[in-house]
């Protein structure tokens, strides 16, 4: 029953995000060397931790996929995976828009967060031709699971090499030596991470209660011995 | 390099408001049309079902009217 608690669930998210709206436009200052743009950074940067932490998840997942064999795994691998691309998609954009007020350009090139956060993307937008090329289902769930699991580790080994790495351009903003956060940005930072990341849960519940629905609906079909509907070749992980 | 951000003077509002509002559409965008795929998989998954309840009620009338026949023939 993967529905279950979703509705409260819901109306949490509902209720953190509207307060972390607030708190980004009526209480965090604004920034003294960048003013109102600031504020995308409320937005960008919590998808962008959600996002790298749900690739990681998704790892994970695989992790216990591969040891168990229960297909229940690969499917939560899958969502995490699909769900911290689309929020890679938003990352991504917002962070075109907040380059482009801020230095004047869309993307920078030699700026080693955007790049590296690009690869990771990029890697993770092969995940689907990769996982969609294999039918038989059990190669298909095994080999996606070892795929989540390489790039999973590629991703926290990516964050240590960029950190590491000599950035003209992006702000090291947590590096408590320079300074880090104001009180008052840092609690509407923390509250932003968190609404973030109570929608990728919410939206990863909604996934895998869809997909089990599907996957209901199939086994009642076959218990029914009824037609089956002219639908998608593809095939997707589903839940039971 | 003249990228760096620091110390370069704020936008005015008015530039930077559309920046800042364009960043949270395209989120609310995004959020809106994950929303709407999701919406369109649920209605199929609803239409799928009628067409099983529908298939399952065929199905039980058929096996009910069949033994009737047998034993009403002569």
């Amino acid at each position: 029953m993967y529905g279950t608690g979703l509705r409260p669930l819901s109306i949490a998210t509902v209720v953190l995000i509207a307060a972390a709206l607030s708190l980004t436009f009526f209480y965090a200052p604004l920034d003294a060397d960048q003013g109102f743009v600031q504020k995308i950074f409320y937005l960008h940067v919590p998808l962008a931790i959600v996002a790298l932490l749900g690739f990681v998840a998704g790892g994970a997942f695989a992790i216990a996929h591969l040891r168990s064999g229960d297909r229940k795994w690969d499917a939560y691998s899958y969502v995490a995976i699909h769900m911290s691309v689309i929020f890679g998609v938003a990352v991504l954009v917002t962070g075109g828009i907040w380059a482009k007020a801020s230095w004047g350009h869309w993307w920078v090139w030699d700026e080693p967060t955007l790049v590296s956060f690009l690869i990771v993307f990029l890697m993770y937008a092969t995940y689907y031709p990769f996982r969609y090329a294999i039918e038989d289902r059990d190669r298909q769930a095994r080999y996606a699971s070892v795929f989540a699991i390489t790039a999973g580790a590629f991703v926290p080994l990516n964050f240590m090499a960029v950190r590491m790495a000599e950035s003209l351009v992006h702000p090291r903003t947590f590096a408590t030596a320079e300074g880090g956060l104001p009180g008052e940005m840092m609690f509407t930072f923390l509250v932003s991470l968190a609404a973030m990341a109570l929608l990728w849960v919410t939206l990863v519940k909604l996934e895998l209660t869809a997909k089990s629905a599907s996957g209901q609906l199939k086994r009642l079909r076959r218990a029914l011995d009824a037609p089956a509907p002219g639908g998608s070749s593809r095939v997707a992980p589903e839940v039971s | 390099m003249d990228l760096l951000p620091i110390g370069a003077p704020a936008l005015p509002l008015d530039e930077a408001g559309k920046y800042v509002a364009g960043a949270y559409v395209v989120f609310l965008v995004l959020l809106l049309v994950y929303v709407a795929i999701m919406a369109v998989k649920l209605q199929r998954i609803e239409r799928e079902l009628r067409e099983l309840a529908t298939f399952a009620e065929a199905r039980a009338n058929a096996e009910e009217a069949a033994p009737q026949e047998e034993v009403s023939a002569p």
